[in-house]
This record gives C-alpha cells, structure tokens and sequence, in this order.
C-alpha cells in the first residue's frame, strides 16, 4: 500500500498552481485534504504522474459567510465549516461526514470535487441550488474562470465537471429564504460511514406555518444527488396535515439505488421515503421558529 | 501490605509507554533494512503457467526477485501442518511462494526484495505473471457439491470428517433419545466469516550477521518460530533467536506459524547478507492472512415438557478455506464446547471441514465457541418458544448442578483429552444475571427485546508454560516467560503475582515476555491461557526463589527461616521488624564472589567470612545466585464460563439495530486483576458485536474479496458499542495452584447468541443466520410481513 511515483508540486499561490495545472493536464490530481485521494494512491487505484498541492496557497483558506450565502474556499476545512454560525444546514451535514480527525483535514470543496454519491455536501449543495467556481489558466486570457451550478456540476458518479487544468477554488452554498428550516437524516452502518440512504430537506413555511416550499436531495440512492421538489405534493398544508406518504412515493418513485454489499436496492427505496419524511418533519419543525430545533441524524 | 497485589485493580504498567508512543512495533525496528513485497495472486484458483520479471528489473533501488524455483528445498517445501490429527486425513498447507496452482486470491507468488517498499511495490507492479484460471470453489454449499475440486487430490474438498457420539445414561445414542423423545425440532443455522483483524498485521525483520539469525516477528509464539526457522533455514537452535517485540494485537491470527513470510524474510536475508523487513499492509492482511467463524450447521434436538434435552445431533459444514495450517482445532472445538453449561442426555456430532478457494482459516478470537454457542443457543431459545416458557428457565432445566463437578462430558477436547469440567456454579451465574439486566422486570415492547446467551469455555490448555525469575543485587525481580503478549497486560498482571509471592513492590519487578534470549521453552498465547500457564509457572518459580532467600536470609539472621516473612523487599524475623535483611544483599550473599565491584559486592567476597571455609563456596546441589525456574503443566484445561444479556431496540422502518444494554457474569476462577478482566471482557464484546451485526467477509462467486479495506469491512467503532455492564463470580480452579481460569476470548463468545435471541424478541422473527444487518432485517421483515413480537 505505498503510491506509485508521482512528481509532488507545491504551489504558493492561485497563480502558480493554475500554471501547473495547465502544463499538467490530465496527468495531475489537485492534493488539498486528501482524505479520499491519499488511500486511492496506496492502494493504487490512482496514479497520477503529478500531484499538485494546493495547502500553500492562502488565498484558497477562505469563508465568506454574506446574508445570501456562504462561499467555502478551496482550502476551507470541514471542522472550519461545521464551526460556522449561521448555515445550520451545512452544519448538520458536516456532522454526518466521517470523524473529527478526517473533518480536521478533509476540504468541503475537495469533496464536492470528488463526487462521491454517498457523500452528504454534493447533496446540501444540489438541495440549496448552489454553484462551483472553476478556474484555469489561459494562454491568451490568463486566469479565466466559470461558475458551475450544481445541476451541471455533478457529471456522474465520482465525476464532477472539473476539466483537465481547471481548479475548484470555490463553492457558494445560498441561504435558504426566510422562514425555511433544514434538517439532513441519514442511515449509515456505523457512525460517521458514508449514507446507505441520506435525505437533506429544506421547508419553507407562511405565516400560518403552512408549507409554500419543500424540496430534498437524496444520497446513495443514483450516481448524483438526486433533488426531488415535493413543495406541490404538500398542498400548502402544515405539515400535520401532509400526505406524508404520498411525499414518501414521490421520491420513491425518481430514486434509483442499486444493491451493493452493505444493503440491497429494495431497501434503500425503502429507506429514501422513510428518511424524506423524516427530514422533511424534521425540516418544517426547524423553520417553525424557536420552539422547532434544527437536527440531523437517522 | 502494598506487595499483596494479588485480585488487586492495579493500573496496567504498560499503558504509559503504549499510550505516549513509545512501543516497539514490528514496523519501528529495522529503519535500514531492505524491504520485501510480494505479488499475490489475483485470481480465487488458477495454474501458474509463467512468472516474466524482465519488466521489473530497471526499477531503480530493486534487489532481488524470488519465485518458487530459487528456493531450495528445505525452504521450498510446503509449510508444515501444525496439528496433525488422525481425521484430517487430507490436510494441506500451502507453499511459502505458489509452487504450481494458487488457491485463493492473496497466496504469494512471488517475493521482491528492494531499497524501500515503495520500489519494492513499484517492482511488483510490473512482474506479470500468467494464470491459467480454474473454476474456484466459494462456499460451503459449492464446497460440498464437489463439483470442482480446491485440491485435486482431495475429493469432495472434505479435508477431515469427525463424529463424536455420547449415549445418555441407559446407553441409547443421541438418535434413538430423540425419536423417543415428546418434542423435537429442526433447524439450520448458518454464520459467516470474520477475521483476527489486529489494528497491527503481520511483520517480519530479520538480521542474519554470517553465524546467528535474529528475527523479530509480531507473532503470538516467539519459542515455535524459532524452531521452525531453524529447521527450515537449517541453523543450529543456539544460533537462531526469535523475539516479539511490542504486538499490537493477535486475537488468533498470529498464533499461525511459520507465516510463508517468517521463512522467506530471514531466508532472504541470510542469502543477501543484509537486514531485511517485511510490514503486512491492511489489503494483504484481509486476504493473505487467516479469516475464521464460517459453518453451517443442521440441529435436531429431542425434548421433553420441561424443556430438558434428551438428545441433540448436529451436523457442521465447516468451511476450512484454502489450507490447514493449524489442523482441525476450531471445528472441534465447536462440536465440543458446544455443550457449554448443559447436561444433554445423549448427544452426536459430526462435522466436514471442507476445503474452498478462500484465505485459510485458523482460529479467532473464541475459536469455534461462538458458532458452538449460537447453535446451542438458539436451540435452547428455540425450545422455549415451542413450549411457551421462559428462555432462562429452560436453560436452568438443563444447567449441570454445581455439586456435579468435575463434571465429564464424554467428548474429546481440543487439547487431546477428555472434557471434564472443573468447576462452576450455573445457577448462581444465572440469577446473577437476571439481576443485573433485569431479566423478570424486562417489559417487552415492540421493536424492544431481551436475549440470552450462556458458555463455558476450555481454557489454559497445556502442554505448559516456564517462569524464571531473578533477584539481582540492586533488589530488583526480573521475570521472565517465553509466552507473548500481544497488549493483554501481562506485564501488570505477571508482576501482581511476584510481588504476591515474594513480597516485593511492583515497581521493583520487571516482566519479559515472547523474548527467545531470556526463556527459550514455551508454547504461545492463544487460547485464554497466558495467565493459567504462566501465572502458575511464574508463581511456582518465585516460591522456589523464596525458598532460597529465606534459606540464606536464616543463615545470616541466625534465625529459623520457618520465623522469616518477606515484605517491601525485606526479609525479617517474624514479630522483631529490626532484625532483616534487605533481598538485596540476600542476593549479593546468594552469589560469592573473588572480585568486589562495589561495596555490597565486597560482602560475598573471599576475604568477607561469609562462607565456611570447610565448605564449598556452592553448596552441593545448589546454584549461584537468587533465580528459580518453574514449569505448569496442567493434567487438563480449566473450564471458564460466562452468561450475557442484552436489551436491542430496532428502528419500526429504518431496521436499524441498536444494542441498549449488554450485562456479561464472568467467572474466570480467582482474579488476578479484575480490571484488566473487565477490559479484556469489554474488548471481547466488542468484537462480538462486530460479529453480530457488522463484520462479514464478502466473497463473489470468483472468489473475489469485495471488502477487503476498512471502508467496507466494518469493525464498529466505539460509537457502536453499549457501555457494558459486567459482574464477577469467582469459582476457583482446583486445577492450578492460584486457583485461577483464562478470560482473554470470554467476551467475544456467546454475543451472537445473545443479539440474535434479542432482535428474535423484539421482532418476532426467527434469527438463524448472523451477522445481520439492517438490510437484512428489513428483508426478513418483508418476508413475515405479519410478525409481532412476542409479548
């Protein structure tokens, strides 16, 4: 379990490494925590011929919480992220992401990058319609960059829209609007695994606590987070009142699991309705005001 | 008295050093020697046509490549079969490198010596090898069929058939007893593989200086490796010397020797004439190592209204994997011990180890037990539930009544002798338990349930273990045992029996183990018997050290030595504390001397009138110095036993599984230190749970590992496991003299037993197969779609 050879490149700014990875090309991967890049170099599943290591670059350690969002830098650890005040969402996302020590090293963007479909934050940010911002080098222009909303984001299955020489410096995560609430339920095997299932779900209600919005995306249950907008099956009702099982079959209905060694594809169906429920609870309690609490677990 | 630390929570003394980095492991010795990797083969069975290296020699920083063929003979033959026994009558082992056919996917082919293991691996890469692949046999039924053949000269894969038959007491086989019996059930059960998976693998370092060999192995028998090195390496024993240094867990799989690697490693580097290492990575742990627990088992039980057996037949398939190395111990153990705490009328097993094309398998943790106690136990849950009755009260119908003891089971354990039970008390266990879990009071609710699951457990098997212990003339005790330790805490528990018996502080006593240099006679740690072997050895050594000081502590007291105590280190006349003598200088005296190298040497000198001059210095039969060695060697093995009960809670529609309480009785004998038991308890547990809802191996029908890392194999974390909740009877071994009993495998053993009975309980569900997980249940959910649980 030791990488095959690789050249190791150490950029000190966003400048430098979007030079390298230019010349690189498709032969270099982007170091940042490299919590799941590392294991697939020892266990050479990876071998790429260049490894390009962003952690000098200080200009990517950056978080911008705005009233209308937040905006993660490339370098931005999940334990800096989980500690952040004021997107409750990402918060309970990042509590299901593995443990401590891996949260302490592992970047939020670096797993959107990595398109793992049983990972939580490729979901959160497909539930809130938020974006990647890409940039590379340009022999004529310079530094061009684009921003990738997350429906074309997630190509598929451990595949993102990141190209050869590009970098992933940023993510813009919206605020949900006012009155909204968000919960993220999932079940793992163990705690901190990645999801069998997992629902994120943010509601919004009126002023009567009926609900005018609600929408979830699904991990583990398709080769990218799958959004179900399941506002018009809630009828503008509160959320006593909605047909919770028809929520359930909605969202039954538009996920594709397969069967793997942990669990089998019927129960994963299964467990995505029962978990969209929940969440969705869970979710229209938190945007209820005080007295709802925000939570995340199974 | 601070030195009697014997039953005493003393802190373990090793932890400091374990928990501030400071072990030794395999992996921190040996920085500059060369580094070997192996190719293993990828394929579940093929033929090995041909081995191309060409590629792999421009790597840079390689030094040697080996197949098969470079090996000469004594290195190239196949490992040795370890436990010969009449009804393996097709055991096999592998060789060290794939001869011609490799059998599972992992067995080494071939074996590359370079700078450092990146190159090493680097040069792996690119040697290819070309298989002719053969249809592989995977599992047990496949096994069976015999369709395809894991060993060509092995027909059926059945490597070993054994029946054991006990008629009841009117001489009628367990058959008749139960076709005569009022009820009877029957039943199959299955249990998958799991495996040892210390957090430290497997390693090899060895150091050959052009006459003696040193190896370091993180093995759990340093004396046995070091006789098989020497055997196969053809080196005179004194010139070869084995050492354990710290080992980060065994639970079995380092019980297994020589590992193809403990001959190549120092093979390679007397042939180099340089260090070589070799660190098993976690990859080559899953499916080069040993895996263990998988059987199916078919029961038929006869009984009467009460719930008392009248006769039980089981039939095992154990699936033996690729190889036996270590014979035919854990089915028999199984077919044993699955009797546990019962008197069964009349009872017959039978059992086929069949061979798969799967990574061998040799004991875990437990070895055998939890498949015996999940076939037993289910059956005693299944018996209830036929009547109508209570789960313990159908146990305490069958218990074996304390006044029985010893009781003889009429079976052959696994140490070649009979199975008589020495000692125990099972209802006093059992109402100890009820009472710690609150069996009576336990409201059944809905997706809430109760099990039960009850063992006994042969420990401390011989043939024996030695002790030595030293007092040097600076006061302090040196002990020595040729066992290993592999994190148990024998260092603690080894010092708390010398300071007990001779009465010196535990900071004064230095405890070394699995080192050839220092005890070159020993057996291994395995089987729960590291504290009953050398325990006992050591206690009896430290009396023969007593003897002496006492002996020579009279002469220079002018006393009685009948009068003399030892306490704190000092030798005194019993009721006059001013009349001693330090062992110290007892131990200075114990030695004369012609050369005085400090002044309390200048006491045992010539010149210093210590000795008669009419007498020889060294009395007749007597030695120099203060050391005595001892050997235990038991007539038989020591029955330890056990009761667990847990509270599971499963989710209405996740089916997610949660263990809410655990109890666990213990009765290990007398305790050395009922802290390091409890640890040692909770531990096992944990890996019992493992076992119950999350470690399986996941072969395809190539043969192909699909969970062969951390990600997918799921040992819980310590988020997975229930505080514990643990209560200690002590019914002493009349075996031993510290009246003592093993606990290193209890946890582990009945927990499968007991988790299937409590989700059964809260589901309604018949639980046959574990481990299980939430998928699963939800299966059999669907299956029974109108289950309730039993209320």
């Amino acid at each position: 379990m030791k990488p095959p050879p690789f050249e190791h490149h150490a950029p000190r700014d966003l400048g430098e490494a979007l030079d390298v990875l230019a010349e690189v090309g498709p032969r270099g991967k982007v170091l940042a925590g490299g919590q799941s890049l590392i294991p697939m170099l020892n266990m050479r599943l990876a071998a790429p011929e260049h490894l390009v290591d962003i952690n000098r670059v200080e200009s990517l350690a950056t978080l911008d919480l705005a009233p209308e969002g937040v905006t993660v830098g490339a370098l931005a650890r999940h334990a800096q992220v989980e500690r952040l005040a004021g997107h409750p969402l990402l918060r309970q996302a990042l509590r299901l992401v593995a443990h401590p020590v891996i949260r302490n090293r592992g970047t939020v963007v670096g797993s959107l990058v990595h398109a793992d479909p049983a990972a939580e934050l490729p979901a959160v940010l497909a539930l809130l319609g938020g974006s990647v911002r890409l940039a590379r080098l340009d022999a004529a222009e310079g530094v061009v960059s684009r921003e990738v909303t997350a429906a074309d984001f997630f190509v598929g299955s451990m595949e993102s829209a990141v190209q050869p020489g590009e970098l992933a410096v940023s993510a813009y995560f919206p605020t949900p609007p006012e009155r909204s609430g968000t919960a993220f339920r999932e079940v793992a095997r163990r705690h901190g695994d990645y999801a069998l299932a997992g629902v994120c779900a943010v509601v919004t209600l009126d002023d009567d606590l009926r609900i005018t919005a609600a929408r979830v995306a699904c991990v583990s249950v398709g080769p990218v987070p799958v959004v179900v907008d399941v506002g018009g099956l809630c009828e503008r009702r509160p959320a006593s009142s909605v047909d919770w099982a028809g929520v359930a079959r909605a969202v039954r209905e538009v996920t594709e699991p397969d069967d793997d060694i942990h669990a089998s594809a019927a129960y994963r169906l299964h467990l995505v309705g029962v978990l969209a429920e929940r969440a969705l609870k869970d979710a229209a309690r938190d945007a209820a005001g005080p007295w709802g609490s925000s939570s995340a677990g199974t | 008295m601070t030195t009697r630390l014997f039953g005493e929570p003393v802190q373990r003394r090793e932890d400091p050093r374990l928990l501030t980095g400071g072990g030794r492991y395999l992996d921190d010795l040996g920085s500059g020697a060369l580094a070997a990797a192996f190719v293993r083969s990828p394929h579940a069975h093929a033929r090995v046509r041909d081995v191309d290296v060409s590629a792999a020699l421009d790597v840079d920083g390689l030094v040697a490549i080996y197949t098969w063929e470079d090996l000469p003979e004594r290195v190239g033959r196949p490992l040795p079969l370890l436990i010969p026994h009449p009804a393996l009558t097709h055991g096999r082992t592998a060789y060290p490198l794939a001869r011609d056919v490799v059998r599972h996917v992992g067995e080494p082919v071939v074996m590359v010596v370079a700078r450092d293991r990146y190159l090493a691996e680097d040069a792996c890469a690119l040697i290819e090898v070309d298989y002719e692949p053969l249809k592989p046999v995977v599992g047990i039924e496949e096994a069976v069929q015999g369709a395809q053949l894991v060993h060509e000269d092995v027909p059926g894969n059945v490597g070993a058939h054994l029946v054991q038959e006990v008629p009841n007491e009117a001489g009628r086989s367990a058959r008749e007893a139960i076709e005569a019996s009022p009820h009877t059930l029957s039943f199959r059960l299955d249990i998958e593989r799991s495996a040892s998976m210390p957090l430290e693998g497997r390693g090899v370092y060895a150091r050959w200086d052009g006459s003696d060999l040193r190896v370091y192995t993180s093995t759990q028998t340093s004396t046995s490796v070091r006789m098989a090195v020497a055997a196969a390496l053809r080196l005179p024993l004194p010139h070869v010397e084995v050492i354990a240094p710290d080992v980060g867990g065994g639970f079995g799989v380092k019980i297994v020797h020589p590992w193809p690697e403990e001959i190549l490693v120092p093979w390679a580097a007397m042939r180099l004439g340089q260090e070589v290492k070799w660190t098993e990575d976690r990859r080559e742990h899953f499916i080069s190592s040993a895996h263990e627990r998988g059987q199916v088992q078919h029961v038929r039980v006869g009984f009467d209204d009460d719930g008392v057996v009248n006769g039980l037949d089981v039939t095992i398939l154990h699936d033996h994997g690729a190889y036996t190395p270590y014979g035919i111990i854990v089915p028999i153990i199984t077919s044993t011990q699955l009797l546990g705490p019962y008197r069964i009328g009349a009872y017959r097993v039978e059992f086929s180890a069949v061979y798969t094309n799967t990574v061998q398998v040799t004991p875990y943790r437990g070895a055998g037990r939890p498949q015996a106690v999940f076939c037993m136990e289910r059956t005693m849950d299944k018996i209830a539930r036929y009547l109508g009755k209570d789960r313990t009260e159908v146990r305490a119908a069958n218990f074996i009544r304390p006044d029985e003891f010893p009781y003889d089971q009429g079976l052959i354990f696994q140490d070649g002798r009979p199975l008589i039970y020495d000692s125990g008390d099972y209802p006093e266990m059992l109402r100890m338990l009820k009472e710690l879990i609150g069996w009576d009071d336990f409201e059944p609710g809905r997706h809430r349930g109760i099990g039960i699951g009850c063992y006994v457990e042969g420990t401390g098997v011989g043939p024996y273990e030695g002790g030595h212990v030293q007092i040097t003339s600076d006061g302090r005790v040196h002990v020595s045992t040729g066992l290993t330790s592999q994190g148990q805490g024998h260092e603690t528990v080894f010092a708390q029996i010398a300071a007990t018996e001779l009465g010196v502080p535990i900071e004064r006593i230095s405890v070394v183990t699995g080192d050839t240099r220092r005890f070159g006679y020993a057996v291994g740690t395995f089987a729960s018997r590291a504290a009953v072997m050398s325990g006992n050895a050591i206690a009896l050594a430290c009396r023969k050290v007593r003897e002496k000081a006492l002996r020579i502590a009279a002469d220079a007291l002018e006393a009685d030595p009948a009068d003399l105590e030892i306490a704190d280190g000092l030798v005194h006349v019993v009721g006059t504390p001013t009349a001693s003598i330090p062992l110290s200088t007892v131990a200075v005296l114990a030695n004369p001397l012609r050369y005085a190298f400090d002044e309390e040497a200048a006491k045992a000198t010539q010149f210093s009138g210590i000795s008669s001059p009419d007498k020889p210095p060294v009395a007749e039969g007597d030695e120099p110095g203060l050391e005595g060695r001892d050997y235990y060697s038991p007539i038989r093995s020591t029955f330890a036993a056990g009761m667990h009960a847990a509270i599971v809670e499963t989710d209405p529609l996740t089916a997610a599984i949660k263990v809410l309480r655990y109890a666990v009785v213990h009765d290990c004998g007398r305790l050395i230190n009922p802290m390091i038991v409890e640890g040692q308890i909770h531990g096992g547990v944990a890996q019992g749970i493992g076992g119950a809802l999350y470690e399986r191996m996941v072969y395809d029908g190539h043969g192909q590992l699909l969970n062969a890392s951390f990600m997918d194999f799921l040992m819980p974390y310590v988020t997975e496991i229930p505080h514990i909740e643990t209560a200690h009877l002590e019914t002493p071994s009349p075996l031993n003299p510290l009246g003592i009993k093993g606990a290193g495998e209890a946890g582990v053993i009945p927990v499968s037993a007991v988790i299937a009975g409590a989700i059964e309980d809260a589901e309604g569900i018949e639980i046959d197969r574990m481990p299980i997980s939430p998928s699963e249940l939800f299966d059999l959910r669907n299956l029974a779609p109108d289950s309730r649980p039993i209320t």
